[in-house]
């Protein structure tokens, strides 16, 4: 894997998330004492099911649900430095489809962040040419142009491609990126 | 003929001849089975039809910026230029360096030259296929002519850069190894499509073109 970004559970979202520190999730607390140590006046069965079932499922549904506020968080971040640095969404897809569509030869059509302006940037790079190593510009999101990417499918229709591959996006794995360089 | 429409532009605007995409002079199908049809009819058809159409439009907008004197905008225009004026030189040539009767080996003096610049026939196959296997991402492998030196020379092209304009060799086979040119047939495996192409090599062409430039 090249980057625990990449492939990383949720759990290693957090650290990346400068102000979320280091959340811990909530956890299950035990019992103070034995299922059936309150009989004869609340059984067993009902304080078992009562911890283990009922308390349990509202411990792990807020872990989910913290979880995806982060992300809607963290997404909505991204959203607003791509707003404020392209002027809207629609823009935004529309310069990184005509830098891809424009690629002459073989290459990639990138979002990158360049860290020295904070700034979101679009690119193009040739042939196999890694975006940072040749740019400096943190890689966010990459659209493959060499035509063994789409020639089967769309011929030499590169922009149909274009408009195909906006319906895959993982946004949040982006996302995830995005916040991991912008700390 | 390609400089028939670049002689009379030059200096006025309003009769530049238009450059056209060349007729294929063989079917779409008469090079199977080593470069199918659906091949030939998109490179022909769309991808060299592009380069022509983007080429008379690069020329026209580079006109205008001649006539106005504007050479930030000639410079801005010129890798398109490049790009689709070499596509249509290029494409040009490789549909002429292609035919159904192809395959086999020259005769005479191109034979007698490849063997005294490369040792033999397959020694020259054998490099051309390999500089035309090597080129990383999109471009050409060439057999070209240095007129200074008198030699045959092999070369390999990045992109649609045209042989002569970046290099100075005259042009005489071209092998296309931008994906379009063999993936829906021989997909990644572009050494097969090189073992392919062999068979359909017009060695008649090639020797018209290397007797034209070596007087």
């Amino acid at each position: 894997m090249l980057s625990r970004a990449v492939c990383g559970t949720r759990r290693q979202l957090a650290p990346a998330l400068g102000y979320l520190g280091s959340r811990q999730k909530h956890s299950l607390p035990d019992l103070p004492y034995d299922y059936g140590a309150l009989e004869p006046h609340i059984n067993a069965q009902i304080m078992q099911l009562h911890h283990s079932k009922h308390h349990a499922a509202y411990v792990n549904n807020l872990n989910v649900t913290e979880e995806k506020y982060q992300e809607a968080l963290a997404k909505g971040e991204l959203l607003e430095a791509i707003k404020r640095d392209f002027g809207s969404f629609e823009k935004f897809k529309e310069k990184l489809t005509a830098a891809s569509v424009g690629v002459q030869g073989s290459g990639w059509g990138w979002l990158g962040f360049n860290k020295e302006r904070g700034q979101l940037q679009i690119a193009a790079c040739l042939n196999q040419d890694p975006l940072q190593g040749t740019t400096g510009l943190i890689p966010l999101l990459g659209i493959d142009v060499w035509e063994h990417a789409y020639y089967l499918q769309y011929k030499n229709v590169r922009p149909d491609y274009l408009k195909a591959i906006w319906n895959v996006i993982n946004w949040e794995n982006v996302t995830e990126r995005y916040m991991a360089c912008k700390k």
